[in-house]
């Protein structure tokens, strides 16, 4: 019997996707456990493998089609010899199971152009507004109807969602105007889109506050040279970042107030430390998570800070690598910049910005002596985290940094 | 009596008193200013007694079909008096009807003429007069301006009530008219000429646009032309109808056309040349209210310029149809009341002639749909190949339905042949339901009827029809 291989959710977040490539043709024979495809999300790269075995009847979502919601029909697999339906079962009223290896991929999420009935939300939406929504790649739950009773109409779908409150304002800012041969236009990108949506979220829901401190490095580079050097035959050679992401881990255990995560109802503590590094790739930015890093020796976690990196680069980690960390790093230290803010990492409560070492005067007693120091920033969101809390968790980082000895015992 | 109301409608046609109606379901105290007749033109010189007359020319004509069928009869023969007294008794029915309607509903009523005369506080002021002379003044803080229209009369071919006719003279015959001229092919022109042909009057038909039936899908103006030409009218398009040189009981004229001179001499005259809306002695003067070319001008609500002032129906413009004011009556009221009501969208309103061969449509032609920037697959069937049609013995007929390739989106539906007025309201719901082809592809539709041709129209669209 045919059934249908649906559009995988990889992450709890994601709500739609790209189709980056089909590695199986139509007519191709599949086993289970066979990766047919890759889908490009928000952050990553992510292969599609096989449930069942069969033939790979129909691809319905050719490559490239971004914007494919979650569970959205993209093939039909059949049986050897089993005529081809033109069409997902999808309207069939005895709709087969889901058939993807993604965990979050269940029978029940089968309304599949109307993600939000998964959340047992019956949306009112006429047939014509529910097609042309999901050929655009629109959430219906991210659309308001004004039909009778709420219902989503073809109107609704044209006007799109509803835009962040601070859309009207940046629609108001002049668009420089410029002959169309000094402009090249750039396609967004899926992750392109994803920065924009989240860090415009950000800055305008979550009220920011910055805190600065200035932290002698020398006892710390001290340190690693010493460190380095201990190390057989190049088996790991820790960086400045590595040693940051641990003092950043310690200094959460030690304020904890820190560690948090802000929501309407109640604010989260987190018992586990998980600090997200962010990592330029060529596209934008991702940020893998070390997980329990003030558990963690600094040896493992430059071995395991290598790792994620090199996979983010290639756009090879998998979403519980890159989604759900408790607090962020942003390191620019090898930029020469003096100091910078950064943005939270939402539903993060907290970001350190780290900028780059250098030697300045530092007045020691009435001494006036040479130091190689960095600035760094914490942004911190102020439902959650009041500004002394902020000062005290600086003052506790920068104590483990010019005592790096925290770092090893 | 209390002289300050909730809402005051002024006109009692299709639109205003069904938006009184709606306003006292609604809970409001209601005045109703109508002049003339519950009903207006409508149930009593329009819709209504005209259907009345089309059903016995309909029965006149198969009275001479009946060979084809089987049967026969001798001694065929009408009286054009009962007739027409059928059909004005009828118009008196439902006129009575209406005003027990208003009565159960407590909705008063004023005979007399409304005029607006400025505001009392929160309220408008409205002076009744009757022949001339003030009945009284009522205010309401909202009122509804539903005086409807009238046919246009373009100089030289005013009508007379005697030898020209406009459409009341046109239901009320005394003799049948042996040779008659039809000025206008919209939807009034075709019924009459289709009543007196059917009837066995000589009917020429002159219409100044290329083609009859200008409203509707050209390709369903060409069946119609085709149709109506082979029942032995004669159709002038591109015509310019001269001077109108009236003797004692014919007239006659020279007809210019891209296909030349025509020199007509006729007994009647139909002159169907469009509406005007009843704007006047209404006190619009010095208000905020608009009216464009005789139409009151209107918002998506039926608001007009002046807070508390509405208008619906005829007189607020096209399309002059008793259904557009009736459905404007609801949401107006519904609005006024706090309501959340959809505004009309222009291209779910469908239209009907109900000629022999019946016209329906809604939404977009062909060539609208493509001049508004969409690709469109187009589906076509004809009557001849189903079933019922041919039972019925009326094959002439045709529905074509145009979708949007990309959405699906029924952008136009268009119908000739029997009975499509009464089925056109099936496209109509897609239409307002937003369905795409999918679900009209997925109805069932029974057989055998003629509706059937809807979907295979729908079907010739996508993958094919089937019987054909």
């Amino acid at each position: 019997m045919a059934t249908d291989i649906l559009m995988p959710a990889l992450s709890p977040t994601m709500t739609e996707g790209k189709l980056a490539r089909w590695l199986k043709a139509e007519g191709d024979t599949v086993s289970a456990g066979d990766v047919i495809a890759e889908i490009e999300t928000d952050k990553a790269t992510m292969e599609v493998e096989a449930v069942d075995e069969g033939i790979l009847g129909r691809i319905l979502i050719q490559e490239g089609v971004e914007g494919i919601p979650v569970n959205t029909p993209i093939a039909i697999l059949v049986e050897d010899g089993e005529a081809v339906p033109d069409a997902s079962s999808e309207q069939a009223a005895a709709a087969p199971k889901a058939e993807t290896a993604s965990a979050e991929t269940t029978p029940a999420a089968r309304a599949a152009k109307a993600p939000a009935e998964d959340k047992g939300e019956r949306i009112f939406v006429s047939p014509l507004a529910r097609r042309m929504a999901h050929e655009r790649g629109i959430a219906l739950d991210a659309l308001t109807g004004s039909g009778p009773n709420g219902r989503i109409l073809k109107r609704d779908v044209e006007k799109g969602p509803a835009a962040p409150k601070t859309a009207p304002k940046a629609a108001a800012t002049p668009v420089i105007t410029a002959s169309e041969e000094t402009v090249r236009r750039v396609p967004n990108s899926t992750m392109r889109k994803v920065i924009a949506r989240r860090l415009t979220e950000s800055k305008t829901q979550v009220p920011h506050f910055y805190v600065s401190i200035d932290i002698e490095l020398d006892a710390l580079l001290a340190l690693r040279s010493k460190l380095n050097a201990a190390a057989q035959e190049n088996s790991f050679k820790i960086s400045v970042n590595d040693m940051m992401i641990k003092a950043v881990a310690l200094a959460l255990k030690k304020v904890p107030g820190v560690n948090v995560q802000f929501t309407d109802a109640e604010t989260l503590h987190f018992e586990n430390v998980d600090i997200s590094m962010a990592v330029s790739i060529p596209d934008g930015l991702i940020t893998p998570i070390i997980r329990n890093a003030d558990r963690k020796s600094l040896r493992d976690i430059s071995v395991e800070a290598k790792d994620l990196a090199k996979r983010a680069r290639a756009g090879k980690l998998k979403p519980e690598e890159f989604q759900g960390g408790t607090f962020s790093v942003s390191n620019m230290g090898m930029f020469g910049v003096r100091d910078f803010a950064a943005i939270i990492n939402p539903p993060q409560a907290g970001i350190l910005a780290i900028a780059s070492g250098e030697k300045r005067a530092v007045v020691r007693g009435s001494e006036i002596a040479v130091a190689t120091v960095m600035t760094a920033t914490l942004s911190v969101d102020h439902r959650a985290v009041d500004g002394a809390l902020g000062a005290e968790w600086l003052n506790a980082l920068r104590d483990i940094v010019q005592n790096p000895y925290f770092l090893v015992v | 009596m209390s002289d300050t109301f909730d809402l005051i409608v002024v006109g009692g046609g299709p639109g205003g008193y069904v938006a009184a109606l709606r306003a006292s379901q609604l809970g409001m105290s209601v005045a109703l200013v109508e002049s003339t007749h519950f009903g207006g033109v409508c149930l009593n010189w329009g819709c209504i007694p005209t259907k009345a007359l089309l059903r016995s020319s309909e029965i006149h004509h198969l009275l001479h079909e009946l060979g084809t069928f089987g049967l026969s009869a001798d001694n065929i023969s009408f009286d054009l008096s009962k007739i027409v007294g059928r059909s004005r008794s009828i118009a008196r029915r439902m006129g009575g009807g209406i005003a027990h309607l208003l009565k159960k509903a407590k909705v008063t009523t004023f005979d007399g003429r409304a005029k607006l005369t400025g505001r009392s506080g929160e309220a408008h002021q409205v002076a009744i007069t009757k022949d001339g002379a003030a009945v009284t003044t009522i205010k309401a803080p909202h009122v509804i301006l539903a005086t409807g229209a009238r046919g246009r009369q373009l100089p030289g071919l005013e009508t007379d009530g005697t030898l020209i006719w406009g459409a009341r003279e046109a239901m009320t015959p005394q003799e049948l008219p042996k040779r008659l001229l039809v000025i206008g092919s919209g939807a009034i022109g075709i019924e009459f000429a289709s009543f007196y042909r059917n009837m066995g009057s000589e009917v020429t038909i002159a219409e100044v646009a290329d083609r009859i039936l200008i409203a509707e899908d050209p390709e369903i103006s060409a069946a119609a032309r085709k149709a109506f030409e082979k029942q032995g009218m004669t159709i002038i398009t591109g015509a310019k109808v001269g001077p109108l040189n009236k003797s004692e009981n014919e007239v006659s004229t020279t007809i210019e056309s891209p296909k030349g001179k025509i020199d007509l001499t006729v007994d009647r005259v139909i002159c169907a040349v469009g509406i005007v809306g009843n704007v006047e002695d209404l006190g619009l003067e010095g208000t905020k209210i608009q009216v464009d070319r005789t139409h009151i001008v209107t918002d998506g609500f039926c608001r007009t310029g002046e807070a508390g002032i509405y208008a619906i129906g005829d007189v607020a413009g096209a399309p002059w149809l008793a259904h557009k004011a009736s459905h404007e009556a609801i949401l107006c009221v519904e609005k006024i009341a706090g309501r959340s009501p959809q505004p009309l969208h222009p291209l779910n309103i469908p239209g009907c002639t109900y000629s022999r061969p019946q016209i329906a449509s809604v939404g977009l032609s062909e060539e609208k749909a493509i001049a508004a920037g969409h690709k469109v697959k187009v589906g076509r069937f004809p009557f001849i190949a189903n079933g019922k049609a041919v039972a019925m013995g009326e094959t002439d007929g045709l529905v074509k339905t145009v979708f949007d390739a990309a959405s699906g989106e029924l952008l136009g539906a268009h119908m000739i042949g029997a009975e499509v007025t009464e089925m056109i309201q099936g496209y109509v719901i897609a239409r307002t339901g937003e369905l795409t082809e999918a679900e009209l592809i997925e109805t069932v539709f029974p057989h055998p009827t003629i509706s059937e041709t809807m979907h295979e129209a729908t079907l010739a669209a996508f993958d094919g029809p089937l019987h054909i």
